[in-house]
């Protein structure tokens, strides 16, 4: 479904400011694999998922989705393969537009947008009912604006629009990084509700080690811009966090102590 | 103080104010090409003082050709849509800050439109041809009714836009820019098509008010952008005092256009009160700034740190040590 090929990416290159946040980068996600994504600060995870979002162009490699180069596109071509949610629950929806309109938009990911009305009967229908599974009441208040919306209700709707239109591949960029812990409980169960129930393709980055094991099928660790880890199937169920602690020491070669400050 | 009160003619005032809604209903619809991109883009685009002057360049040079009025007004807001896809090029495509974009567009338009005219000014032989929008005092309210329809027709049709799949990419772009590319909308082509219809809607505009009064001038759009402001931002502040925050787009397009009604008609209550023409410029700038302070400054007012500390001295009621 998702095959990056050795990609590679500096920032600031020639600067003193230089990082090499990418580096001959390699992986191969299956359809229908949930794909968790740990790693410390500036191992390179978010900027995987921008490579892959589009966001800016690799320096070398390949990314293909579904049998699609996408190498050469930018973010808003790659949309329609690609479901998005972001860090900030305030980025992933238009606080000014109505509930409804920017579920709206999110069910035209990808097609052309031309003069028909943008929101039509049965598609209110259909996002009552879609609101009405989060279990939050929105779906009552089709016609209020999402800024009024707070941050857990607002990463949860952006989490539905992300999957209103089956996307190949959903990208879950530490959605729950931002919200209080119980907020943060509930939008993951729904983000694993919503990847199981539709088969979703997904990788989802985390700081939280224990949802890295717990979710999804496969679990990756990453280290100075390269996949350092990679543990899917059985072993993975039977992972624990200790075993990662100790993974990562002997394979990043980092002294124990600092493991927690680095993945907690 | 007598001498100056007496010296007013009442009967003047309400001559003149004809005069005011037509003007004020012809800048309403440059209001609404402001409205578009300062509103729903958040873009302040400065071409607009050129692609005014463009528009009424190109209509009055038409008409002096023997073109048909109505006909030239469909060419000046072709002219301004180009106007405005030059903006949305410097910017979308060259990097180029939007503000300075619409800056080096408008100040080149102030060349090409010395060269649309030829010169500085070029004036219509207004008793040889027929005019449908005139100052001419007998027709005077025929022209303010036309130009209400055409503010009406053109409310709608803008209003339709805005809900249809590609108004709601437009308004999702001015509003959330990372969120509508990750929902596949081309932002930077939505930023040309808006300023481009903006900068259309403002060369019409300025087609109209050259027809008004018989002449374009090479200097007419100065200061357009502000007016258009005055007349935004005059209007929502009227619209919230009937309707609150919660206007749909038909209220706030509507009551950007009473907007321009209201600043012609307080413009010429202060010539009135004989108030010297040159200063009026100063005098709206004035507005507009204390019109974009005050929402500012009201929520300052409740969450500043010199509120924060006045509050905080007097719960504590003292050092306490």
């Amino acid at each position: 479904m998702l095959r990056v090929e050795h990609i590679s990416k500096t920032f600031n290159p020639g600067t003193i400011n230089e990082k090499k946040a990418l580096d001959q980068l390699s992986l191969h996600v299956k359809p229908g694999e949930f794909v968790t994504v740990i790693g410390g600060n500036g191992a390179g995870k978010s900027t995987l998922l921008n490579a892959v979002a589009g966001i800016w162009p690799v320096d070398s490699g390949r990314i293909v989705i579904d049998g699609t180069d996408v190498t050469g596109l930018p973010d808003f071509k790659r949309a329609p393969y690609i479901g998005r949610v972001f860090q900030d629950p305030m980025m992933g929806t238009a606080p000014d537009m109505w509930l409804e309109e920017n579920l709206a938009l999110a069910l035209r990911r990808g097609q052309r947008r031309g003069m028909r009305w943008g929101i039509s009967k049965a598609e209110r229908e259909l996002f009552k009912e879609k609101l009405a599974t989060l279990g939050l009441g929105l779906e009552e208040r089709l016609s209020t604006k999402v800024g009024l919306l707070s941050g857990g209700q607002r990463q949860a709707v952006t989490l539905l629009m992300a999957a209103l239109k089956e996307p190949r591949l959903l990208l879950l960029d530490e959605h729950t990084a931002a919200l209080d812990p119980a907020t943060a409980e509930k939008v993951l169960e729904l983000s694993d509700k919503i990847v199981t129930e539709n088969k979703l393709t997904a990788l989802m980055i985390t700081h939280n080690m224990r949802d890295a094991i717990q979710l999804g099928d496969r679990l990756i660790m990453m280290h100075q811009g390269s996949i350092i880890l990679d543990i899917s199937g059985e072993e993975k169920k039977r992972l624990t966090i200790q075993d990662l602690l100790d993974r990562f020491a002997a394979l990043a070669g980092v002294p124990e102590e600092t493991d927690e400050v680095l993945l907690s | 103080m007598l001498a100056y009160f007496s010296s007013l003619n009442p009967a003047a005032l309400f001559r003149a104010a004809p005069g005011g809604i037509a003007q004020g209903l012809i800048w309403g619809i440059m209001a609404l090409g402001v409205y578009f991109t300062f509103r729903i883009l958040d873009l302040a685009d400065l071409s607009v003082d050129g692609s005014f002057a463009t528009g009424g360049a190109v209509s009055i040079m038409l008409i002096i050709n023997g073109w048909n009025p109505e006909l030239s007004l469909a060419v000046a807001f072709l002219c301004g849509v180009l106007a405005g896809l030059v903006t949305g090029f410097l910017h979308t495509k060259l990097g180029i800050p939007a503000i300075l974009a619409g800056i080096l567009t408008q100040i080149s338009l102030y060349s090409i439109n010395l060269n649309i005219m030829g010169k500085a000014n070029q004036a219509i032989n207004v008793s040889k041809t027929v005019l449908r929008i005139t100052s001419n005092a007998t027709y005077l309210w025929r022209t303010i009714g036309i130009a209400a329809v055409c503010c009406l027709v053109l409310m709608c049709l803008l209003y339709c836009y805005l809900g249809t799949e590609n108004g709601c990419a437009f308004r999702a772009t001015g509003n959330n820019a990372s969120m509508s590319r990750a929902q596949g909308i081309n932002t930077d082509r939505m930023k040309r098509i808006g300023l481009a219809l903006s900068n259309g809607l403002v060369a019409l505009s300025g087609g109209m008010l050259a027809q008004y009064q018989g002449f374009a001038d090479v200097n007419m759009g100065r200061g357009a952008i502000v007016i258009g402001l005055a007349a935004v931002i005059i209007g929502e502040v009227i619209g919230e005092i009937f309707f609150g925050k919660q206007m749909n787009y038909f209220l706030r397009l509507t009551f950007t256009v009473i907007g321009g009604v209201i600043y012609y008609l307080v413009y010429v209550l202060v010539l009135w009160l004989k108030f010297p023409a040159n200063d009026m410029k100063l005098l709206t700038a004035i507005v507009v700034a204390v019109f974009l302070a005050v929402p500012y400054l009201q929520d300052r007012r409740k969450t500043s740190f010199r509120h924060a500390g006045l509050m905080g001295k007097k719960e504590g009621g003292g050092s306490g040590c």
